[in-house]
C-alpha cells in the first residue's frame, strides 16, 4: 500500500464543550459528530486491503467495513457491523486508547492525521441507540446450562452478552448496587455518561441476563457454593483490580488524603458532585494535588477542577512523554488549567496539628535508562527537594489485586502479586472456573478486559458443549465466530 | 431491595430494625457488618449486624441517628424496603473462650457487642459486661446483655442509672481487683474516644483489648481505602482486615482526625434532612 499523492484531507475535528464552560459542569466534553461530519470523516478512509487498524484492535472490529457503511449513510448497519465483535461500542468509542490501538496503526498516522476511528465508533453506536434501532440478536435454544459471572464490569458484561446468545442461562453477581464496574464507579460522567452504560446493561437484561446486585462473592456466597449448592455449571471471575495502592511514604494516612478509587467512586457512582441532592459527600475546593500520570489521575484532576478546586497539580515522577494516560485526556486536562509537575516524586506528606494534610515534600527527578516497561526510569536528583502546599491529595498510582474473593476460593492458583493465573483462554487452575480482565492482567484497559471476556466466553461455551455430550445431554450448538 | 419487617424506637434517636435478608443471615457471624442504602440517592452506610436469625432469614441493626443518612434509614418503616443491603462484610470475631472476658459497650456500641458477647457466652467464657451511656434513656438491650453475663455493670454520665461515671471506672476496678481470676480479654466497642480510653485503662495490665472501628467507607470490600487506619505502624483497612483490631496498636488520634473529614458536609445534610422532617 502506497501513501496517496493527493493532499490528505484533515481529520474532522470533534466539537467539544469549551474549557471555560465545562469546568463548571459534569456533562460530556466531546459532543459527538453530526451525521455530515461523520460521513466526511469516514470518507477519508482508504479501505486498505490489509487494514492495520483491525490488527490494532483487541477485539478485531472490522473497521474499514463500518467506516464504509458510515460513508454511505448506513449508520445503523455500521453499528451492527461493530457489534459483531464489540458489544460495547458506545463505551469503547469514548474510552479506548485509540492512539495506541486502531488509530495508531492507521496509514495516515505518519502524517499526523489518522482516521478518527474512536469518534466514528461512538457516532454509530450513539446513532443506533438514539434512534431506537437497537434490535435483539437471535438467541440459540436453551441449553439448560447455567453460568455465573462475578463482577459486572467490562469483562463480565462481555462474557454475559456472548454466552446468553448461545442459549445459556446467565447470572451476573455484582458487589455494588449498580452494574458497570469501572465504567460506573471509575470513569467520570464527563467522559462516559452513565446513561450509556445503563443502556448497555439494559440491552443485556433484554437478552435475558439476570443481575444479582449487592452480592459480594467471597462473603455472601463463595465460588464453591455457586458451583455446588447454587447449581452453576461454570463461573467467570471478572472482579477487576480494585485494591488501591499508595507510595508507602510517611503521612499517607493524614486527613485530606484519599485514593482516587474513593474520590471517583464518591463522585461517579454515588454522585457526590450533586451533594446534597445525593447524600454522599466529597471534598470541594482548596488546593488539590493528584499523584500519578495515568487515566485515573487525569479523571481525578479534572473532577477536582469541576469541584471548584483553587488549583489542581498533577504530580508525576516521569515526564510528559512517559505518561500512560490517553493523549486526549492529557490534552483536555491541560485545556482545563490543570498544572502538571513532571519529574517530581513525593517523599512525604506534611500535616498540621489537627492531622490534616498541608503539604507534599517532593524530590526532583531526572530520566535515566529505560526500564522493563521501555520508559526511561526516573532517578532522584540528589538534594533537590521542595514542598507543594495542598489542602487535599488524591493518590492515583495504580491498583492491585483485591484478595477478598481469591482468598476465599480453594485451589485457585494466584501469581506472586495475587492475580489469578489463567490460560490464554481464561481457564484457571479450577475446572469450571474462568477469569479475565484486570484480576488476571493487572490494571489494563476496558477493551482489553472485553477481549479477555470474549475469548473466555468462547472457551466456556466449548467446555459446556463437551460436558453436555459426555453426560449424554442435548448437544450445545457450536459457536460460530 | 431488602424488606424492613420491624422498626421500633428503643430510645431517643435510637431505632432497632429487623430486615429480611436470608442470604446474609445464613452467612453472618459475630463482628461482621452490612452496608445500607436508604434510597437510590442515599449514602452507603456501614452498620453492624446486631443480631441475626438464620431460621427466619432476618438480620437486626440498631441505627443511632447521628446524621442525615442515619436519619433517612431510620425512617424506613416496616413493610418498606431499603434500596440496598450488602453483607456480611468484615472479618468475624475470633471467639476464644478462655477465662474471663470483659465486654465494654459505650452508647450504641451495645448493639455490635451483643452478638459477640453471646458467642463468647455460648462458647463457655466467663462473661462480664459493662454498659455505659450518657443517660438512662440511651441504654438499650440491658436485659439481653444481663441475661448472658455473669455480671452486668451499668454506668451513666449523669448517674440516672447504675454507677455515675464512665465505663473506664468499673473496667479499671475489675482489672485491679481480680488477679485471682485473670481477665483474658477485653472488648471495647463504642465511640472512638471511649475505645481509646478503655485501651489506656487496660494497657498497664497488658490485657489484650479488641476494639471494633466504624470508619468512613464507601464500598466495604477493600476498594476505596477510605477506612484505612494505622495499626501497629501498618496501614490496615477496617472493611476487610477489621473491623476488629488490637486496640493497643491503633493510632487513635489519626483515626479521629480522619473521621472528621466530612464533618462540614454532615452538618449541612443534617440541617436539610431536619428541615424536611418539619415539612412532612
Amino acid at each position: 500500500m502506497t501513501v496517496p499523492r493527493k493532499p490528505l484531507a484533515p481529520r474532522t475535528p470533534m466539537p467539544e464543550q469549551l474549557p471555560e464552560v465545562r469546568i463548571h459542569n459534569f456533562e460530556e466534553v466531546p459532543l459527538g459528530y453530526t451525521p455530515e461530519q461523520a460521513q466526511a470523516e469516514a470518507a477519508r478512509c482508504l479501505q486498505c486491503r490489509k487494514p492495520a487498524c483491525v490488527e490494532g484492535c483487541p477485539v478485531q472490529v472490522d473497521i474499514p467495513a463500518f467506516l464504509a457503511l458510515i460513508k454511505q449513510g448506513e449508520f445503523v448497519a455500521a453499528a451492527r457491523k461493530i457489534k459483531e465483535t464489540n458489544c460495547l461500542p458506545a463505551v469503547c468509542g469514548r474510552v479506548c486508547p485509540q492512539e495506541s490501538q486502531c488509530e495508531g496503526r492507521c496509514i495516515f498516522v505518519k502524517r499526523g492525521q489518522p482516521l478518527a476511528i474512536g469518534a466514528l465508533e461512538r457516532f454509530a453506536a450513539d446513532y443506533e441507540r438514539e434512534h431506537g434501532q437497537v434490535d435483539l440478536p437471535e438467541i440459540a435454544p436453551p441449553t439448560g446450562r447455567r453460568v455465573a459471572v462475578i463482577g459486572a464490569g467490562p469483562a463480565g458484561l462481555t462474557v454475559a452478552g456472548d454466552l446468553i446468545r448461545l442459549g445459556h442461562e446467565l447470572t451476573v453477581f455484582e458487589a455494588f448496587h449498580q452494574p458497570g464496574g469501572v465504567l460506573v464507579y471509575g470513569i467520570p460522567e464527563f467522559r462516559l455518561p452513565k446513561r450509556i452504560v445503563e443502556a448497555e446493561v439494559e440491552y443485556l437484561r433484554r437478552l435475558g441476563v439476570q443481575f444479582a446486585m449487592n452480592h459480594v462473592v467471597g462473603r455472601v456466597v463463595s465460588v464453591d457454593e455457586l458451583l455446588t449448592h447454587e447449581g452453576f455449571d461454570a463461573v467467570f471471575i471478572g472482579v477487576g483490580a480494585g485494591l488501591p495502592q499508595g507510595l508507602n511514604i510517611p503521612g499517607e494516612n493524614l486527613g485530606g488524603i484519599c485514593f482516587a478509587n474513593e474520590y471517583l467512586t464518591r463522585v461517579n457512582l454515588m454522585k457526590a458532585y450533586a451533594f446534597p441532592a445525593y447524600d454522599t459527600p466529597v471534598a470541594r475546593g482548596g488546593r488539590v494535588a493528584v499523584i500519578g500520570g495515568g487515566n485515573v489521575a487525569m479523571d481525578a484532576a479534572r473532577t477536582a477542577r469541576r469541584l471548584d478546586a483553587v488549583s489542581v497539580d498533577v504530580v508525576y515522577r516521569r515526564s510528559r512523554e512517559e505518561m500512560p494516560a490517553r493523549a486526549e485526556e492529557i490534552h483536555h486536562a491541560e485545556q482545563e488549567g490543570i498544572n502538571f509537575r513532571f519529574l517530581c516524586a513525593p517523599v512525604e506528606y506534611l500535616g498540621d496539628e489537627k492531622g490534616m494534610v498541608r503539604g507534599i515534600r517532593c524530590q526532583e527527578m531526572e530520566l535515566g535508562e529505560p526500564d522493563a516497561s521501555g520508559r526511561r526510569r526516573p532517578r532522584p536528583k540528589p538534594g533537590a527537594f521542595f514542598t507543594i502546599e495542598v489542602d487535599q491529595v488524591i493518590i492515583a498510582v495504580g491498583a492491585g489485586a483485591n484478595p477478598l474473593l481469591t482468598r476465599q476460593t480453594d485451589d485457585l492458583q494466584l501469581n506472586k502479586w495475587g492475580y489469578i493465573v489463567a490460560s490464554e483462554t481464561g481457564a484457571t487452575s479450577r475446572p469450571g472456573v474462568w477469569a479475565g480482565g484486570d484480576i488476571v492482567t493487572g490494571s489494563a484497559t476496558v477493551i482489553q478486559a472485553m477481549g479477555a471476556g470474549k475469548i473466555a466466553a468462547r472457551d466456556i461455551h466449548q467446555w459446556l458443549a463437551r460436558r453436555t455430550e459426555s453426560i449424554g445431554g442435548a448437544p450445545v450448538k457450536t459457536i460460530e465466530s | 431491595m431488602a424488606l424492613v419487617v420491624e422498626n421500633r424506637e428503643i430510645g431517643p434517636r435510637l431505632v432497632e430494625m429487623v430486615v429480611e435478608a436470608p442470604r446474609i443471615a445464613r452467612k453472618a457471624l459475630p463482628g461482621q457488618f452490612v452496608i445500607v442504602m436508604a434510597d437510590p440517592a442515599g449514602e452507603r452506610v456501614p452498620l453492624t449486624i446486631a443480631d441475626f436469625d438464620r431460621q427466619k432469614g432476618t438480620i437486626t441493626m440498631v441505627v443511632a441517628i447521628v446524621g442525615a443518612s442515619s436519619l433517612k434509614i431510620s425512617r424506613i418503616g416496616a413493610g418498606q424496603s431499603l434500596h440496598a443491603l450488602i453483607g456480611p462484610l468484615g472479618t468475624p470475631s475470633e471467639i476464644e473462650p478462655h477465662g474471663t472476658v470483659v465486654m465494654v459497650a459505650g452508647g450504641v456500641g451495645a448493639a455490635p457487642i451483643y452478638p459477640i458477647a453471646r458467642a463468647f457466652a455460648e462458647a463457655g467464657a466467663d462473661l462480664v459486661t459493662i454498659q455505659g451511656a450518657r443517660t438512662a434513656e440511651l441504654l438499650f438491650w440491658t436485659d439481653r446483655l444481663a441475661a448472658i453475663s455473669r455480671q452486668h455493670i451499668i454506668t451513666t454520665d449523669d448517674g440516672s442509672a447504675g454507677l455515675k461515671g464512665l465505663v473506664t471506672q468499673p473496667l479499671g476496678e475489675l482489672l485491679a481487683a481480680e488477679p485471682s481470676r485473670p481477665i483474658a480479654r477485653v472488648y471495647a466497642i463504642g465511640p472512638p474516644i471511649m475505645m481509646k480510653f478503655c485501651c489506656e485503662t487496660t494497657r498497664p495490665y497488658n490485657v489484650r483489648t479488641i476494639v471494633s472501628l466504624n470508619s468512613i467507607m464507601v464500598d466495604g470490600t477493600g476498594m476505596c481505602g477510605g477506612c484505612r487506619v494505622e495499626v501497629g505502624g501498618q496501614t490496615r483497612f477496617t472493611c476487610v482486615d477489621g473491623p476488629e483490631f488490637d486496640g493497643h496498636l491503633v493510632a487513635w488520634d489519626q483515626l479521629m482526625a480522619r473521621q472528621r473529614a466530612f464533618k462540614h458536609h454532615e452538618d449541612c445534610a443534617m440541617e436539610r434532612q431536619a428541615a424536611q422532617a418539619v415539612c412532612e
